[in-house]
């Protein structure tokens, strides 16, 4: 606060400094030896959180953790480090909440893994984490500000909606066509599911491979493991048939195209109870219920119950102390469905059709020259990313048990959109990471954010009555705003991104497309922050 | 792949009988018949209907003016032109009910009260664009060409919410001083003051636009820098401070179209800029985008279509069914005729 108040004042005393304030207030900064500024912003930190103790008593502790572990990971050597480590470790083991104790030792463990095995351990131990998440969500600490811990129904909508941002990213991030209708594969998805597994139809009866239902229930009712792959091929189907007049088009044309597409669907959905009157999608009232998925009694029998029966009437397993809902069933399965795209998605960015999409992106001109058909591919990146949005909107419906046409408005695809460039176009971790916060936001950080504001803010006799969810689509376009303006290439981004928003597409081009180590090399002098303008 | 785009020659603008092209002679043609059974089966609704759709199509231009002018000079899709023109509508009523109370009934003090509130909220309006200029779009002049478009939404998001935050979720009614009674009713047809007053504003600020960008010194910067920004800055020209006379422009043209908006339908909501933004941008790739008459031709069209729509007696689709007419008709004309009616006035063709 002090500093704060130091640094207005001194921006009057001098307006006309030539390297700017601020950078001379950190050149200063980084001269002083290393323990000072550690003796003196853990003196701040302190300073501040004894402040904060008046607000709220948990945002000072959690200011405390955060000032201690920064300055744990800058300890250099190691047995002090490793000390302070075990030491902060027992602390929140004997006095603090012991969920924050093991995620600190976990998360202090992974930082002592060698850089060459980083890759796939943290990507494992994540992955574990995720998987065995209904075990331990309703244990966890609460955080300050943000609340508690997402339950495992927001965890399954999380997870949808970085499948969605996966898929998204593919068309965005690979190729770089802009899509402002994302949400109409979502919709698609989801109507599929919603046709093919409920009693939308009653005139016709045709059971396919359904568990948990009545036998002669009304309607068609097809297996949701089959449902899942046709709901993405239609929606691929749709991808294809949008981009194969579209997207010889400049790239703002498409993304108008796109959201023209994206407003369209909704609206057929919303107004498709009579269509010559004939009930299609039953109007604003929504497809529900829908079956849910199962394997079926005699899997569920052969495997001792490991595999439910049906989603919805599981489970009577009880494993590690935890009784096994319904909903944790629906999460695994959505952390699976998960993990096909995330590979898919991996797999197709070193293809030779993934480098195609990144030479599209870089110079149409040039990747035509050299030989890629331009339609072809940018129709096959609208197809994969269309395939996957086709998958998470079937599987969310079949989760939600419901399809209303109001889900799928133009916000939503924005939304999807924002994870993408958030997280950073182009690099899956990215992605996932903003896709997750963005996802968790939505469905309770802002809810939880709103409600800690309006009850410890107060000045005087006045406190805020906000209802900060109502502002989601403004809070969002803040997000987009201040990643493209400051951070184009995202939080984490991939590096080849990053290089093109720095040093622009046209100016130098980047004519191989291989990933390989002389490109890395030649990348790493492009964004090399002290070489000057190569 | 399309490296020769410029200028097709005579022999190139000979039609060529193609699929597409059959395809739209078709559609075009159902379309005259449909609206000629409407209008033997009632002459008077139809012409009724059609004076409505000028009436929106009027406010559509001014709105699909702002669109063209930015994507002319700029090539970007300024998404929150049309929430620009929503807050427009808010602050005229803000304005004139709020600084100046306004209500219906007063009498000839009126005329000045909105003509005030007019020039006000055209002034707020065009400072607004400008400064959304200056902070979203100026920084990333260079930057690939999608990030400027990914700030225009965000723009775009951001002013509803603002509209949100000071004006509410809830329509805000505006007064009804626009007088309602007839000019003229002929055999039923009937034509009222409130549509007077649209007509009467928008033709002379159209002309008046023509006549700036067309005739006067700063036009001809703007036309300039919308062909070569490196080298009218090379001419001298200010680049910037035309691009943001521009956008202080379009601003001031969706602020007026606002205006004209809360008091022809006496509510506005914080969420209707949007829409309606879409439509006039339809109107203006309609009409051929970066091309000022064409933007006016595509509006008046597409505002006889909605209203043809909304209102004709016979077989019309209805109201439900506007945006996804209006959209298959943007996708239609970017799909086969991207140029637009009039074409297009952008360096890079069709």
């Amino acid at each position: 606060m002090t500093e704060a108040a130091a640094t207005a004042q001194a921006s009057v005393a001098e307006p006309g400094a030539e390297i700017g304030l601020g950078n001379r207030l950190r050149a200063r900064w980084h001269a002083l030896p290393e323990t000072h500024r550690a003796a003196i912003s853990l003196g701040v930190i302190v300073v501040v959180s004894i402040l904060l103790y008046f607000i709220d008593h948990a945002l000072a502790y959690g200011l405390l953790t955060i000032g201690a572990v920064y300055w744990i990971f800058r300890l250099p050597r190691l047995p002090y480090r490793l000390a302070a480590e075990a030491g902060l470790v027992l602390v929140f083991l004997i006095a603090g909440p012991r969920s924050l104790a093991a995620l600190l030792a976990i998360g202090f463990a992974l930082s002592w893994v060698p850089p060459r095995h980083r890759d796939y351990t943290y990507a494992g131990v994540a992955l574990l984490l995720t998987v065995f998440y209904p075990f331990y969500a309703g244990k966890m600490f609460t955080v300050p500000i943000f609340g508690v811990f997402p339950d495992v129904a927001t965890g399954v909508y999380m997870l949808v909606f970085i499948m969605m941002a996966v898929g998204l990213n593919i068309v965005v991030g690979y190729a770089g066509l802009l899509d402002l209708g994302y949400v109409a594969f979502y919709a698609m998805g989801a109507y599929t599911a919603a046709w093919f597994a409920s009693e939308q139809f009653p005139h016709r009866t045709w059971h396919f491979g359904a568990v948990g239902i009545d036998p002669h229930l009304a309607g068609i009712h097809v297996s949701i493991w089959l449902l899942l792959p046709l709901a993405g091929m239609i929606a691929a189907l749709a991808g294809i048939a949008i981009g194969l007049p579209t997207l010889r088009l400049r790239g703002d044309y498409l993304a108008i195209v796109t959201l023209g597409f994206g407003e369209i669907l909704p609206q057929i959905a919303r107004n498709g109870d009579s269509l010559f009157g004939f009930n299609l999608t039953n109007g604003p009232n929504g497809i529900t219920p829908l079956d849910s998925p199962g394997f079926g009694h005699g899997v569920s029998n052969a495997t001792g119950g490991f595999l439910p029966a049906n989603y919805l009437q599981c489970c009577n397993a009880k494993i590690l102390g935890h009784q096994i809902q319904s909903t944790d069933v629906f999460f695994w399965t959505a952390v699976g469905l998960l993990l096909f795209t995330v590979f898919c998605s991996l797999r197709l960015q070193y293809s030779r059709l993934g480098r195609a999409w990144i030479a599209i992106r870089e110079d149409e001109t040039a990747a035509a020259a050299m030989g890629i058909p331009l339609m072809r591919t940018k129709t096959w990146a609208y197809a994969a990313g269309a395939f996957f949005g086709g998958i998470a909107g079937a599987y969310y419906g079949v989760f939600k048990s419901a399809t209303f046409p109001g889900d799928f408005f133009f916000n939503i695809s924005v939304f999807i959109l924002c994870m993408v460039i958030l997280g950073g176009m182009g690099n899956v971790w990215g992605v996932m990471v903003g896709a997750a916060f963005l996802a968790y936001l939505n469905q309770e950080g802002l809810a939880n954010t709103g409600a800690w504001l309006n009850a410890n803010i107060h000045v005087g006799g006045w406190r805020p009555n906000i209802d900060v969810p109502l502002y989601a689509s403004g809070i969002y376009g803040v997000i987009l705003i201040a990643v493209m303006l400051f951070r184009p290439e995202g939080l984490i981004p991939s590096r080849r991104r990053a290089a093109e928003f720095h040093e622009g597409v046209h100016d130098q081009p980047l004519y191989d497309i291989e990933h390989d180590e002389a490109y890395i090399q030649r990348d790493e002098a492009y964004i090399d922050p002290q070489g000057a303008e190569t | 792949m399309a490296a020769d785009a410029s200028a097709p020659s005579l022999a190139e603008r000979i039609p060529r009988p193609s699929l597409s092209s059959a395809i739209g002679l078709v559609f075009v043609a159902v379309l005259v018949l449909w609206l000629i059974k409407n209008f033997t089966v009632s002459p008077s609704s139809f012409i009724q209907v059609s004076l409505i759709g000028l009436t929106t199509g009027c406010l559509y231009a001014l709105v699909a003016l702002g669109y063209t002018l930015v994507y002319g000079i700029l090539e970007l899709i300024n998404f929150a032109n049309g929430d620009v023109f929503m807050l427009g509508g808010m602050f005229a009523i803000t304005y004139s009910t709020h600084f100046f109370n306004l209500h219906p009934g007063q009498g000839p003090v009126i005329v000045p009260i909105l003509i005030v509130t007019l020039v006000l909220v055209m002034l707020s309006c065009g400072a607004i664009n400008a400064t959304i200029e200056r902070v979203a779009y100026r920084p990333l002049r260079g930057a690939p060409r999608l990030a400027p478009l990914i700030t225009a939404i965000g723009a775009s998001f951001i002013i509803q919410d603002i509209g949100l935050i000071f004006w509410g979720p809830n329509y805000v009614p505006a007064p009804s001083v626009f007088p309602t009674s007839s000019v003229f009713n002929i055999g039923g047809v009937n034509f009222t003051w409130n549509m007077l007053i649209v007509f009467l504003f928008t033709i002379p600020v159209l002309l008046v636009l023509l006549y700036l960008v067309q005739r006067t010194r700063q036009g001809k910067a703007m036309r300039a820098t919308a062909q070569d920004m490196d080298a009218s800055a090379m001419m001298g020209i200010d680049v910037n401070r035309t691009i943001s006379f521009t956008f202080v422009i379009a601003g001031a043209l969706a602020g007026a179209a606002g205006f004209l908006y809360a008091f022809y339908v006496t509510a506005v909501r914080f969420d209707q800029g949007f829409q309606l933004g879409l439509i006039a941008f339809t109107a203006a790739v309609l009409g051929g985008i970066g091309n000022l008459p064409g933007a006016v031709l595509g509006a008046v069209l597409i505002g006889l279509i909605q209203a043809w729509n909304e209102g004709l007696p016979w077989h019309a689709p209805g109201s439900d069914w506007t945006q996804s007419i209006v959209f298959s008709i943007l996708i239609l004309i970017l799909v086969f005729r991207p140029e637009g009616l009039l074409g297009e006035r952008t360096p890079e063709g069709g």
